[in-house]
């Protein structure tokens, strides 16, 4: 089975984020690291070779089973790859380009799409969303634009007959499920928690210095932000709606505020 | 004219979530609502057209009796032809996730999701950065416009109707074969906790750092005579069970007390415990959006404060009952 996992690097969790002057863009001097989601769609996609490989189920004469990482951005975004080969990815795909940050769902889509013609996989995974745009768009349109069913939010994968069909289990809202079945090529977009995220072995590291990577460009596949759809007119910091009481003083205070407080809401 | 395109539970009733996106088409202001539904029984048919609507566009066909996300966007492609809409707009839905980017970028067009306010006509804002900052943007002039706002955003308590119920249409759509099987709708067997009922909640979130200091949080739930629960990460990493997950994703509860522990409130935990009469937040960033819904708040690291507020609550007799 073949498959390819899109990732995004994004800014740290604990990063601050500061608008530019432009009001357009977040300033970039901030560590970045994979999108949680995408780290798990990585993980799928290792679990997924793994038991193909363990269970023979490779079919006979078939082309091995394989894991391509493709990430569109910067020239900083190289690091999510190397991270991703040492986990096990076989080979990476890097649409560099400095643009990158500005480009919308549709355009990253885009750029996805033309950067993977004449290839052919099985099974696209991406993350569900990203934690920087929000704007969970970018598997469901690579789908359209590929002409493939496609199926978002997955907890599992099963493969079905070979490598011919997939088995997905969607997560809905209040703790319900749903497995649903398409031909390959599908995507899907796969939610956090999907299985434990393995670390890179030392090995891992060390191996993924020899692994192919590949290098494209947004200007090579014609990938520009004049392709974008929606337009960030202005970004700013919201409005702090009202909160209620803040307690303050050391920590020995403020615990003892609360308890009173708590007190008060739940009398024993 | 702006189509809110309505969803219905399993169950056939009108998702809650769909009326408050007629109640966004009306805060637009930019003239008629119109609304699709995607075949539905009477009852969905009668709660849609008792909205302030112009018109139901109510979608038919054998197929739409359960939900895949080609059979819908073929369906809606065929109503937004007839209706010829100026704007598509609908519930940040899972549901909604999984097919809206599909019609947008099959209209040709591109989807704003999860709005949660608008600025003008032309511009909606929505959160960027996990809700660290907002967004004001626009479509790119001259394309289909679809838009899903956020679950809890628009309130759909001003949607009135007098006189009759809104006209419907039938639309007879054609859609393929769908592509995807869907399976039965389930629950996992092992949903042993009912959170639901529970007068006092202690949750945890990543900030608790390591599954050995859940102890610390259950000490402070055994002072608190509270129920332990979790945003989504902890219980992913199976540090406590999904059952004791709260949000969209997992249980919907609505406590007495509410204390949330290094949880960064974010939406999808929030719409599940925002009921909750007295939200109580302790969380060491004093920016985390989890302070805005907290009656109480206190700004600090929990490794402090929560072994010093077990010790108060356990030295401290009790209010006298009223
Ligand atoms: C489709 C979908 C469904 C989802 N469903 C759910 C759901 O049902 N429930 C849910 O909870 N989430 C859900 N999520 C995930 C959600 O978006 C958030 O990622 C998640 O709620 C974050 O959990 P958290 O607040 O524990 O972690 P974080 O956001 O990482 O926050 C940790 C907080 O801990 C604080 N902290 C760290 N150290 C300390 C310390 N020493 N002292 C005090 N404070 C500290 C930090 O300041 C931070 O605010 C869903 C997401 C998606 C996309």
């Amino acid at each position: 089975m073949k498959i390819l996992v899109c990732l995004k690097q994004v800014p740290g969790k604990d990063a601050p984020v500061r608008i530019e002057a432009n009001q357009r863009a977040i300033r970039d001097d901030v560590p970045y690291e994979i999108n949680e989601p995408d780290l798990f769609a990585l993980e799928a996609a290792l679990r997924l070779k793994e038991a193909q490989v363990q269970g023979g189920s490779e079919p006979a004469g078939e082309p091995q089973s394989e894991i391509v990482a493709l990430t569109v951005g910067p020239a900083r975004a190289s690091q999510a790859l190397r991270e991703a080969l040492a986990k096990g990815a076989d080979r990476a795909i890097h649409v560099e380009g400095a643009e990158a940050p500005q480009l919308d769902a549709y355009a990253v889509a885009e750029a996805i799409t033309r950067a993977i013609a004449g290839e052919s996989y099985d099974l696209i995974l991406t993350g569900l969303q990203a934690d920087d745009d929000g704007f969970g768009q970018t598997g469901v349109i690579v789908a359209e634009l590929l002409g493939a069913p496609h199926a978002t939010i997955i907890m599992e994968i099963v493969p079905v007959a070979g490598r011919a069909r997939i088995r997905a289990k969607r997560e809905l809202e209040g703790g319900r499920f749903q497995w649903v079945e398409m031909p390959t090529p599908a995507v899907l977009a796969i939610q956090s928690g999907i299985g434990k995220l393995r670390y890179a072995t030392l090995m891992g590291i060390k191996q993924a210095k020899n692994k192919p990577l590949r290098q494209t460009t947004l200007e090579e596949l014609g990938v520009r932000p004049s392709l974008n759809r929606q337009v960030i007119e202005r970004l700013y910091v919201p409005a702090k709606r009202q909160g209620g009481e803040l307690l303050t003083g050391t920590a020995a205070e403020q615990a003892a505020q609360l308890a009173a407080r708590i007190r008060r809401e739940i009398p024993r | 004219m702006i189509l809110v395109v309505a969803e219905t539970h399993a169950s056939g009733e009108v998702n809650p979530a769909s009326l408050e996106a007629i109640a966004a088409a009306q805060q637009l202001g930019t003239g008629a609502v119109c609304a699709a539904l995607l075949g539905g029984d009477a009852s969905a048919v009668a709660a849609l057209t008792a909205c302030p609507i112009e018109r139901l566009y109510h979608g038919q066909h054998p197929s739409l009796a359960t939900y895949s996300p080609d059979v819908w966007v073929q369906a809606l492609v065929q109503i937004y032809e007839q209706a010829q809409p100026t704007l598509v707009l609908l519930a940040h839905t899972y549901q909604a996730r999984d097919f809206a980017p599909q019609l947008a970028t099959r209209l040709g067009g591109a989807l704003i999701s999860d709005v949660t306010g608008v600025k003008s006509p032309a511009i909606f804002i929505r959160p960027m950065y996990q809700g660290k900052l907002a967004a004001e943007v626009s479509f790119r002039p001259d394309i289909p416009g679809v838009v899903t706002v956020q679950i809890g955003a628009f309130n759909r308590a001003s949607l009135r109707r007098d006189g009759a119920p809104a006209p419907v249409t039938m639309v007879n759509v054609t859609p393929d074969a769908p592509r995807i099987e869907a399976g039965e709708i389930f629950t996992e067997a092992k949903q042993a906790i009912d959170l639901s009922h529970a007068p006092v909640i202690v949750a945890v979130g990543r900030g608790i750092k390591d599954p050995k200091n859940l102890d610390m949080a259950r000490q402070l739930a055994a002072a608190m005579g509270a129920e332990l629960a979790a945003s989504r990460p902890i219980c992913d990493s199976g540090w406590l069970p999904m059952d004791r997950q709260v949000g969209s994703s997992g249980q919907t509860v609505a406590p007495k007390l509410y204390l949330a522990v290094g949880i960064s409130g974010a939406i999808q935990h929030l719409v599940g415990m925002r009921g909750s009469r007295t939200v109580v937040a302790i969380n060491k960033d004093p920016d985390a959006p989890i302070f805005e819904i907290a009656d109480y708040g206190v700004v600090g690291d929990l490794f402090e404060v929560v072994p010093a507020l077990i010790a108060a609550l356990q030295a401290s007799p009790g209010a006298p009952p009223d």
